[in-house]
């Protein structure tokens, strides 16, 4: 028999004693990187204001939005290891909880974020149990299907715009005041639920919940031996990214005063998830990273040639090819060394 | 006599039209070490898999402590006290040995949707793994990332997972599995001291470790269950001795 065999293999290896999984960025790095992401875009509205260019206050709130809702997916695919293509959805509905309330009169944003945060919730509740049934590419196409129905459903209702989506004639207010009617407030009220939301998820990634949901990312059958069950842990993340996505939708269409279906397109699914991979999975601060990466390089390419996405997909292959755990990997491989 | 713990009758699995299990019954008695030997492809782990609710069996029955536990899920079988461990190394290689453990009691000890308070800082999660890790001699590697483990403590990481459960009974698939002489040895010394609180069910290639510590030996031959007995028994038993133990002296 194998006696002896394995005598031979490297006894004990390099000693380990860094038990962090996401290295440096996982740790208090992220939260550094993080305080200094969100520290630069706190001073971005006085410096927009001094170099006379106040349009980069409403490109950088469109930044925040996308970074809320690639923080949400990073929950759903970086730790709960589940490929979702349909994430936009979740976006669309929080902005059409706003639009269709408004046009109704109701324009506070407490009750339009609670009903976004409810209709996102239950549709992630409703398709994520369904879908969680599957596995692998059958799960990725099932979640694809779920966001183009919404897409579809959105696009049928015609008394809300339908195809031409659905114009705001005012920003949400608050008890009746019109808080967000300045770009500047509606940037800031965007940087604090950005803020809120990394804080939050970063509680949840280390408390009980997350530690099982980690678990079932590396192994799901050693964690059933142990006694839990993923399904359960599986839906509970995707709810709570649902909401939270839900909750960039609101900010979306306060952003833009403008609702469409092509919020819940497939691309922009797609585009969601190139910014989680872009800027490292399952690291939190990656995501936000990616978010303002990608809409940065879109708005530069853009400048250069119409076929700006042909370039943003070379530069996305060339990532992927050279660079392990996007942007978070690299800053970690750069800095991450210096640990003992 | 008592009741045993572990009751299996006439299980049955087949994948396609090979019968891989083919008509099992054996007991397991409380306090009991009953090795299950056998040769390669005899059907083992397809046996731990259809115990512990990994493979669902396509007829026959198992009771644990007086319950019929047939159609239970995995879930539901550990959080009765039936716990496994792999034949290939099935440890969270991200994790710390100490969360490996942790993870198992926490399984057990409350609700698990809690979102705020860090897992990791839990003290009466973290004593309960530590004692797991304890008896199985990896406490000084508790604070390790357990992929840097050795072979041989990754195997003894393994075991004190199955531990950590809570478990009366331990369904231990080769737990020697590609070990050296000397890791082999402190995984043996291991389970005799682990005879004493558990039940065990132990699949073993490793004739010198089934023979020093089982009561009881069975032996699977083509997914049937051709003797069970005392070792001296199943040693003396001719058909045994044709179909697996000639091999091995023969080797
Ligand atoms: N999922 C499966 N599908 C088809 N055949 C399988 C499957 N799992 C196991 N088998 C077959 O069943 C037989 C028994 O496999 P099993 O792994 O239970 O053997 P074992 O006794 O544990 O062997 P070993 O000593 O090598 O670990 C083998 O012939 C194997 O090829
Ligand atoms: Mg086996």
């Amino acid at each position: 028999m194998s006696a002896g065999t394995s005598n031979v293999a490297v006894p004990g290896a390099v000693p380990d004693v860094a038990p962090r999984r996401g290295g440096m960025l996982a740790g208090r790095g992220s939260a550094l990187a993080a305080a200094l992401i969100f520290a630069a875009l706190a001073v971005l509205p006085p410096i927009a204001l001094a170099i006379g260019d106040p349009f980069l206050v409403v490109t950088a709130t469109r930044i925040l939005v996308f970074a809320i809702a690639a923080l949400s997916l990073d929950l759903v695919l970086g730790y709960g290891a589940m490929v979702s293509f349909g994430h936009a959805a979740f976006v669309g509905l929080g902005a059409y909880a706003v639009a269709i309330l408004a046009s109704h009169g109701i324009d506070d944003i407490l009750v339009q974020a609670l009903a976004a945060i409810g209709v996102s919730a239950l549709f992630a509740l409703v398709t994520g149990a369904i879908s969680l049934r599957t596995k692998g590419v059958y799960f990725i196409m099932i979640t694809l299907a779920f966001g183009q129905m919404a897409y579809f459903f959105m696009v049928s209702l015609s008394a809300y715009g339908g195809d031409d989506g659905l114009t705001l004639s005012a920003r949400s207010t608050l008890f009746g005041l019109p808080v967000l009617s300045s770009d500047v407030s509606l940037f800031y009220v965007s940087l604090a639920v950005l803020a809120s939301a990394f804080l939050g998820l970063r509680a949840l990634t280390l408390s009980r919940f997350g530690r099982v949901l980690r678990g079932t990312r590396e192994n799901p059958i050693r964690m059933q031996a142990i006694g839990f069950q993923p399904f359960a842990f599986q839906l509970t993340a995707y709810v709570i990214a649902g909401a939270l996505a839900g909750l960039a939708g609101v900010l979306l269409a306060n952003q833009a005063e403008f609702v469409s279906p092509a919020y819940m397109s497939w691309q922009r699914s797609g585009e969601l998830i190139v910014m989680v991979v872009l800027g490292g999975m399952g690291t939190l601060v990656g995501p936000i990273g990616g978010a303002i990466a990608f809409l940065l390089l879109e708005d530069w390419l853009a400048h250069f040639s119409e076929h700006w996405k042909l370039g943003l997909g070379v530069l996305l292959v060339l990532l992927v090819l050279f660079t392990r755990g996007g942007i978070a990997g690299g800053v970690e491989r750069l800095f991450g060394r210096a640990r003992p | 006599m008592s009741e045993p713990l572990l009751a299996v009758t006439d299980l049955r699995k087949s994948f396609g039209a090979l019968a891989v299990t083919d008509g099992v019954s054996f007991d397991v008695h409380g306090n009991e070490l009953h090795a299950i030997i056998g040769p390669n492809g005899a059907g083992k782990t397809t046996l731990i898999h259809q115990l512990s609710g990994n493979l669902a069996s396509d007829s026959g029955t198992v009771r644990f402590a007086g319950e019929d536990i047939t159609k239970h899920s995995m879930v539901d079988r550990v959080r009765r006290g039936l716990a496994r461990s792999f034949q290939i190394t099935s440890i969270l290689d991200g994790f710390t040995v100490l969360e490996n453990a942790a993870m198992a009691v926490q399984a057990r000890s409350g609700s698990s949707f809690r979102f705020l308070r860090p897992a990791s800082k839990e003290s009466p999660l973290n004593d309960e793994a530590r004692a797991a890790l304890a008896r199985v001699k990896l406490d000084d590697r508790a604070h390790r990332r357990a992929g840097s483990l050795s072979h041989g403590e990754k195997r003894q990481l393994e075991i004190a997972i199955a531990l950590a459960t809570g478990a009366k009974l331990l369904l231990l698939d080769e737990p020697l599995a590609g070990t050296g002489h000397e890791e082999s040895a402190v995984l043996v010394a291991l389970m005799q001291e682990l005879k004493l609180t558990h039940t065990i069910v132990l699949i073993e290639h490793d004739m010198d470790a089934v023979f020093a510590l089982a009561d009881r030996v069975s032996v699977l031959v083509y997914g049937r269950l051709i003797a069970t007995g005392t070792p001296e028994e199943v040693r003396a038993h001719p058909e045994v001795r044709a179909a697996y133990l000639g091999e091995e002296e023969a080797a």
